[in-house]
């Protein structure tokens, strides 16, 4: 299943905008947490800031999102993980309301209560949880319910390695395969569950085998490509909406920056990150459409202005929106 | 005379799991991030480097397993001591805990020992949100079978991690994260203190005296007693003179600190940053009510927590959801200015 010309248009732009989300985002989160203006002796306060707590960007990890959500409709639900950006602008999240949420504003997806890890759009059938391996047994559940609806939606629950090795990914693969669910689950190998790397915390080396244990398909797709992940998705989203069940992809991916903004990374080989840099899935990509005549300079500068000019107009947003009241703490407990 | 050195909490932890480990091999640690991180509040930080993987062991991200694993261990004979990276994500491995580790002394009659200590971050305060923010202490508290220690300071911490360690039962041990004296989060800075060099202990069920007043009694443990000294501070400019009880631990309970103070003061706030209901608050009160016959309270008991709601992530909603410092200020002027009905 080759993707269409919109296909690829669509998810060059949209990784081109991800990308340049997630650098802007990494340079403003930095706003008001150095020194001088934080606590003597510090060199960082995460509470400080603009966009204070914990911040977990995505950039490198662009063709997992891209590659899946090309075959998604807007019923159909993603469920991502604390490193959520990514799918969530792939998804068509309103890129103005989730970034008005992580600046802490009421304008924000959440009202300001959820925060960057906790981005919920009912809309777009996206949510998000800080917990890791907490993503699947949702999508179990949007899939069940479709299915029960009588309806051709899938589910998709995003997770990375460190994620296949908690209860949860276990038990959702077999609930899964044992009722027939349409749910896809899509592992992010990034290498580093933190600081950990897979071969210190998976006892395989590939998760895409692990669906054998349970009886469905696993693809592991080896390359950090957006088209060869768009195939093996393609794939498995065409099984799950003729009601052939779920499947299992396993991406191998790249993470770029720090497992958290002011990660040190000092568990990292040093120039690791440089040396991923040289086979950026976003140039891959736009070498392969110059290739077919789908891009020139032209065509690129401008798109790239338009995605600049929409990044510039989102953070604006959210910059001039404003706080909730204290009060509104204690309103939404409950429906 | 040599003037001690003084260690964030964080160092603190660190060197007494360091000076245990060395006394006695039987001890090692399992968790997440553990190794060469350090762990990712410090409580580890440069362990690998002198103990090696065998015994500073980098988990996977697997609760249940490497937590019911150091439940095994300990029934082995071994020392475990392991990290819930955060006290939120218990869930993932609840029943390990208060199943098992929490239950397996009782069942068997006192035949089994689990010398375990499980360690955890708590704590908001910083925008990490709902799932990132709790302390919960009420919770484990409330689990018949697991001692419950929570440190406000690195003398304290070190004292009574050394102590857990060596306690031949499962304590859950909670240092707060806004207390660790770490380089990228904004700390109260009466956590970091003088810490003696060589190993000691602290026995459970000893509260202290973190300042001591004549007009009100607050109660409290972890950050909030930095939050209750500032405000205490803040009260004496108003001729108001707070003590504040540090509990240290809550399982067991120093009750007797806190009725001794109560008697003095005749009132009494309850400042916790868990949440409000069913929780440290409600236990200190229910316990003060059942002694009303010896102490007098001049005041209705007064009790702060975070009121009922997930901790929001929006600066404004969070600092409105936690207990701060003026608020406690203002509880303890309300005490002051309250009186109790006469009895029928």
């Amino acid at each position: 299943m080759e993707p269409t010309s919109e296909q690829l248009m669509w998810m060059y732009e949209t990784m081109i905008l991800i990308r340049e989300y997630e650098e802007t985002m990494a340079n403003t989160y930095l706003e008001g947490k150095l020194p001088p203006n934080i606590q003597k002796g510090l060199a960082f306060d995460i509470g400080s800031g603009p966009v204070p707590g914990e911040m977990h960007l995505a950039a490198g990890q662009e063709p997992v999102a891209v590659g899946v959500c090309a075959h998604l409709r807007k019923e159909d639900t993603v469920v991502g993980t604390h490193r959520p950006h990514h799918f969530a602008i792939a998804k068509g999240v309103p890129l103005d309301r989730m970034t008005a949420e992580m600046f802490g504003k009421a304008t924000g997806l959440g009202r300001g209560k959820g925060g960057h890890m906790h981005l919920f759009d009912p809309e777009h059938k996206f949510s998000c949880s800080g917990i890791v391996g907490a993503s699947l047994p949702p999508a179990c559940g949007a899939a069940l319910a479709a299915k029960k609806m009588g309806k051709d939606w899938v589910a998709v629950a995003f997770f990375g390695e460190g994620a296949a090795n908690q209860g949860t990914f276990h038990e959702s693969l077999n609930l899964a395969a044992l009722w027939g669910l349409p749910a896809i689950f899509v592992c992010e190998d990034n290498k580093y569950a933190i600081s950990v790397e897979k071969t210190e915390s998976t006892a395989i080396r590939s998760d895409a085998d692990r669906a054998a244990a349970y009886g469905i398909p696993g693809i592991a797709v080896p390359r950090n490509d957006a088209i060869e992940v768009y195939e093996a998705a393609g794939e498995a989203i065409a099984r799950a909406r003729k009601g052939g069940g779920p499947t299992l992809i396993e991406v191998k991916t790249d993470r770029y920056m720090g497992h958290f903004q002011g990660d040190a990374e000092g568990y990292r080989p040093k120039g690791e990150v440089n040396e991923l840099r040289k086979d950026d899935p976003i140039p891959a990509l736009g070498k392969h459409l110059r290739g077919r005549g789908l891009l020139d300079d032209a065509k690129d500068a401008a798109l790239r202005e338009k995605v600049h000019a929409r990044v510039l107009q989102v953070y604006e947003f959210a910059r001039n929106s404003p706080y909730p009241e204290p009060r509104d703490a204690l309103a939404h407990v409950f429906a | 005379m040599a003037t001690a050195r003084k260690l964030t909490m964080a160092q603190a932890v660190s060197e007494a799991i360091g000076q245990e480990m060395e006394r006695d091999p039987k001890v090692f640690v399992m968790g997440e991030d553990i190794g060469r991180y350090g762990g990712i509040f410090g409580a580890t930080g440069g362990l690998l480097q002198r103990f090696g993987k065998e015994r500073i062991m980098d988990t996977p991200i697997s609760e249940s397993a490497f937590i019911g694993a150091a439940t095994g261990a300990a029934a082995e004979g071994m020392r475990p001591i392991a990290e819930l990276m955060f006290v939120d994500f218990f869930g993932v491995c609840m029943d390990q805990i208060y199943n098992h580790l929490a239950k397996n002394t009782y069942m068997s009659g006192g035949a089994v020992r689990l010398p375990v200590v499980l360690m955890t971050a708590i704590g908001g305060g910083y925008n990490d949100a709902a799932q990132h923010s709790q302390c919960l202490y009420g919770l484990f508290a409330h689990i018949p079978g697991l001692k419950v220690v929570a440190p406000s300071n690195a003398y304290d911490a070190k004292g009574l991690m050394i102590q857990a360690i060596r306690d031949d039962n499962p304590v859950m041990y909670f240092f707060h994260k806004g207390i660790m004296g770490l380089p990228w989060m904004a700390h109260f800075e009466g956590s970091t203190n003088e810490v003696p060099e060589e190993a000691y202990t602290l026995p459970f069920g000893q509260a202290r005296a973190a300042r001591e007043g004549k007009d009100v009694t607050i109660v409290t443990l972890s950050q909030m007693v930095h939050k209750a000294v500032l405000a205490a501070g803040v009260l004496e400019k108003d001729g108001i003179s707070a003590e504040v009880i540090d509990l240290r631990t809550l399982v067991p309970l120093d009750i007797d600190a806190v009725v001794r103070s109560v008697k003095k003061t005749g009132r009494l706030l309850i400042a916790d940053e868990d949440y409000l209901n069913f929780g440290l608050t409600g236990e200190i009160a229910a316990l003060i009510a059942e002694r009303l016959d010896t102490v007098a309270l001049r005041s209705p008991v007064r009790r702060l927590g975070v009121p009922g709601v997930p901790i929001p992530y929006s600066r404004p909603l969070e600092q409105f959801a936690i207990p701060q410092v003026n608020g406690v200020a203002d509880a303890c002027r309300e005490l002051m200015r309250g009186k109790v009905s006469r009895a029928a």
